[in-house]
């Protein structure tokens, strides 16, 4: 019998969210856009999605917002994934396949260090 | 793309880009009727006549009008191939519907697909937009009404890792508890 989810559940788990929010607030967050626009979701934009949101669960990463844009018209270069980190100028990153995905999370948000072979210079 | 669940993805993007604050979703398969609908209603800014004839015209849409790609008029082509239709209502100012209806059981007919990753994107996404989504299979119902979570959560992110599992779970296994598996395997 699969676990039924109320708002009871959901209630607790936001008691817990906030503790935690109140120790990592002072890191600054960071922002990850996903292109959604016909080309991008033609392209692999759900997956790149998918894997980034995969990532945050598994490996229990707070302070990440993750949203979507339209068509920026970079089609050919789809999917396309924008990151920002705190104050940090914005990066464009192309052809972000779900191992792309999740390096941009691990490296880049995680670790600071961005992947300079999938950056596309705006 | 070939599963209609992107193509889903693709039109309620569509509402989103038109400025709604309201989408309602509804999937469902009739598996005793053999029919498989789609809708997405929006109360987003709408289009008159001459534009919705524009949208499902495949040599209309153009680098221009980005609104809406290749998408629409290549799943009308899809859904009418396989004694299916799309239609799109629309009133300027009111909002738009799009319904899309498939013979189930036909051997053309694409895939659902990854219903789950589809609403479970747009609600993290887009979550500043109130999502009604309803799933259905014959008489089993499926809801799921982002609104009462998000006054619940009061500004913490859908991101947050604990509410995210939450969501995803909420989402999946309302999904698989009612979804048909493939013909031919009894449950």
């Amino acid at each position: 019998m699969p676990t039924v989810k109320s708002l009871e559940d959901l209630k607790r788990i936001r008691e817990e969210a906030l503790q935690k929010r109140q120790v990592k607030a002072a890191s600054g967050e960071a922002n990850i856009v996903v292109a959604m626009g016909t080309c991008g979701i033609a392209a692999g934009a759900r997956e790149a999605m998918k894997a980034i949101l995969n990532l945050i669960e598994t490996e229990n990463i707070p302070g990440i917002i993750v949203t979507q844009t339209g068509c920026i018209g970079l089609c050919e270069r789809e999917p396309i994934v924008q990151v920002q980190v705190g104050e940090q100028p914005k990066v464009t990153y192309g052809k972000v396949t779900p191992e792309i995905a999740r390096r941009i999370v691990k490296e880049h948000v995680v670790e600071g260090k961005i992947i300079e072979d999938h950056v596309i210079p705006m | 793309m070939r599963e209609l669940s992107l193509h889903l993805l693709d039109i309620a993007e569509n509402s989103v880009a038109a400025g709604a604050s309201w989408i309602q979703i509804v999937v469902d398969e009739s598996i005793v009727q053999d029919r498989l609908y789609i809708s997405v209603r929006d109360n987003g800014k709408g289009m008159d006549a001459e534009t919705i004839q524009k949208v499902l015209d495949p040599f209309y849409t153009s680098r221009t009008t980005r609104k809406v790609g290749l998408g629409l008029p290549l799943l009308k082509a899809a859904a009418e191939s396989c004694n299916g239709y799309l239609t799109i209502q629309s009133t300027p100012g009111i909002g738009t519907c799009v319904e899309i209806e498939f013979q189930h059981s036909h051997i053309d007919r694409m895939p659902l697909g990854d219903l789950a990753s589809t609403l479970l994107t747009l609600v993290i996404s887009a979550p500043q937009i109130h999502w009604e989504c309803q799933y259905q299979v014959d008489s089993q119902t499926f809801l799921f009404d982002n609104q009462p979570i998000m006054q619940e959560l009061e500004g913490i992110p859908l991101t947050d890792p604990a509410i995210l599992s939450f969501l995803r779970q909420l989402i999946e296994e309302g999904i698989q508890n009612i979804q048909p598996l493939p013909s031919g395997i009894s449950k």
